[in-house]
């Protein structure tokens, strides 16, 4: 076997991994090596040809693409090492990296740490359990996109959506403008999980219908997708019978949620919280195995890949003064608990003392579109932090941040983040 | 007298803001929980526009298509025109980003570029 040691592997050449691989860079960790197995660099941002990324790391407004090779630039001006066409197989808990590729067969690469940057897959129609035959023509969104932005293929001609998060509503537009007729958004919610401004500019700009509290219930068609049945849903989300009706078409997308891609983590024993569906993180994105970090969506999904950027160039310094000994342990470890109406927050731990760090920012989620709410935070009985936020919705992430002295001053192993209606 | 309901997206809160056309001119803006509200209604009423991001064919590329956009907003109606404009554009594989794809765009003054380097197959 080819045996080859690096102090840092980052596995994913996305948005994550080579932040955080320019980030430990610039922390003086020079031997670094990047795992990609596509054939570029870029991840998921190279098929995201729209705009609206970057106002937050960038300030100025870029497409997925350029946001991409800002990084790959910057990735390449520092020389760091990158493996493409090459596949990961496992990850030990002792951080050694079995990777295949075409022209350097099996790898084994000793790693002094690593960053998992892998990000996240789509859901399926089996995940949703849509009855029905299995014609051609049902796509995930994440998979019409890639075909119809870089590969040059549209995958029908008039398409229903099912899942009104941004990806499905950006899917709709890009249909329509490239000659499909949109016939419907479907949402099982009561209210869209995309942004106002995607549901004004890639659906209300085109009259796209958005349908809520309804889905689809049937698929029709025998080689290719004829048609589907839609049903409304009652409060529990289960279609109301008597409510379905027929709407034609040949191609069925779904936008139906995001999952961390942890096979790698699991099979080294990194442990995952079920509410994000990623590794247990402390402050610093280190894991449960001392020097394994993680960043990015195979973390946890996020609305923005500015806060992708944000959070790997964190893990990408924590790895670095990991390799130099930066880092003392506090004597005891706090828990980040997500209280009442907090779907998840990040990080779940605060195990570390680090000499020049200002604040830990915790990243949050509602559980549920509310508006005029108090964000709490509780050390025992002791409130550390109460701010008034005038809407909340599960499609957009809280930051709240922690001062070091408010860490340093706190009386119990567990704090806890909730959100409160105001007068409540 | 006409009354009209546009969401400002100008932040995340998106409000609903409410007014009325009067001969041509905007009256009673209500709605808007601040004065970015105002602003945005009267644009996106009188001249929506929009950034354009799609793709266009390339010869002996790495990948058939490179992504562009429109370097600046262009008029909301023009949108699906621009689209039949870019049908009709090939370009030749290497690509960089910046690259001119079609200048000043149906007499918009605003030019469509790649998005990102292509490389040759």
């Amino acid at each position: 076997m080819n045996k080859q040691s690096y102090d840092l592997v980052v596995i994913g050449g996305g948005p994550a991994g080579l932040a955080a691989a320019q980030e430990a860079y610039d922390q003086g960790v020079k031997d670094i090596l990047i795992i990609e197995r596509d054939f570029e660099l870029g991840g998921i941002l190279q098929q995201c040809i729209h705009n609206g990324f970057g106002l937050h790391h960038f300030g100025e407004e870029l497409t997925g693409p350029e946001y991409a090779q800002r990084f790959m630039e910057s990735v390449a001006d520092r020389g760091i090492e990158i493996k493409l066409n090459t596949m990961v197989l496992e990850v030990t808990p002792e951080k050694m990296v079995y990777a295949i590729n075409s022209t350097e067969g099996m790898l084994e690469i000793d790693a002094q740490a690593v960053i998992l940057a892998m990000g996240c897959r789509e859901r399926t129609r089996e995940a949703i359990g849509i009855p029905g035959s299995r014609p051609a023509g049902v796509f995930s969104a994440g998979t019409a996109q890639r075909y119809i932005n870089m590969e040059g293929y549209l995958p029908g001609k008039k398409a229903v959506i099912v899942g009104s998060g941004d990806i499905g509503l950006i899917m709709a537009r890009r249909m329509h403008l490239e000659g499909a007729s949109v016939e419907a958004v479907l949402e099982i919610m009561p209210f869209s999980g995309g942004l106002t401004r995607n549901i004004i500019q890639c659906l209300d700009d085109f009259d796209i219908p958005l349908r809520l509290s309804q889905t689809v219930t049937k698929i029709h068609g025998k080689e290719r997708v004829e048609g589907v049945t839609v049903s409304k849903v009652d409060d529990n989300l289960r279609p109301i019978p008597g409510t379905e009706y027929f709407v034609e078409c040949d191609t069925l997308l779904l936008s139906v949620g995001l999952i961390p891609e942890n096979e790698l983590s699991m099979e080294a024993g990194v442990e995952l919280d079920s509410a994000t569906g990623g590794p247990i993180v402390n402050e610093g994105r280190e894991t449960s195995i001392e020097g394994i970090y993680a960043c990015g969506n195979v973390l946890h999904v996020h609305d923005l890949v500015d806060y992708v950027t944000e959070e790997s160039k964190l893990a990408g310094k924590t790895a670095a003064y990991f390799l130099q000994d930066k880092i003392d342990k506090r004597k005891e470890r706090v828990e980040v608990i997500a209280g009442n109406d907090v779907s998840y927050v990040v990080p779940q731990q605060i195990t570390d003392k680090v000499a020049d760090r200002k604040r830990v920012d915790l990243y949050l989620r509602g559980r549920r579109p509310l508006e005029n709410v108090r964000i709490i935070i509780k050390d025992g009985e002791q409130e550390l932090f109460n701010k008034k936020e005038r809407v909340i919705k599960p499609a957009e992430m809280i930051t709240v941040p922690l001062s070091e002295k408010m860490i340093d001053d706190l009386n119990s192993e567990q704090i806890e983040i909730k959100i409160v209606k105001e007068g409540a | 007298m006409k009354q009209e309901l546009i969401t400002c997206i100008s932040c995340p809160i998106g409000c609903d803001v409410e007014f009325e056309v009067v001969a041509g001119e905007i009256n009673n803006i209500e709605g808007n929980r601040c004065p970015k509200g105002k602003d945005y209604v009267i644009t996106e009423y009188f001249n929506p526009t929009r950034i354009l991001p799609t793709t266009v064919r390339v010869k002996r590329g790495v990948l058939p298509l490179v992504p562009v956009k429109t370097e600046e907003p262009i008029p909301k109606k023009l949108l699906e025109k621009a689209m039949k404009e870019l049908a009709k554009v090939e370009l030749e594989a290497p690509v960089k980003l910046g690259d001119v794809v079609i200048k000043n765009i149906l007499d918009t003054d605003v030019n469509v570029v790649a998005t990102r380097d292509l490389a040759k197959r």
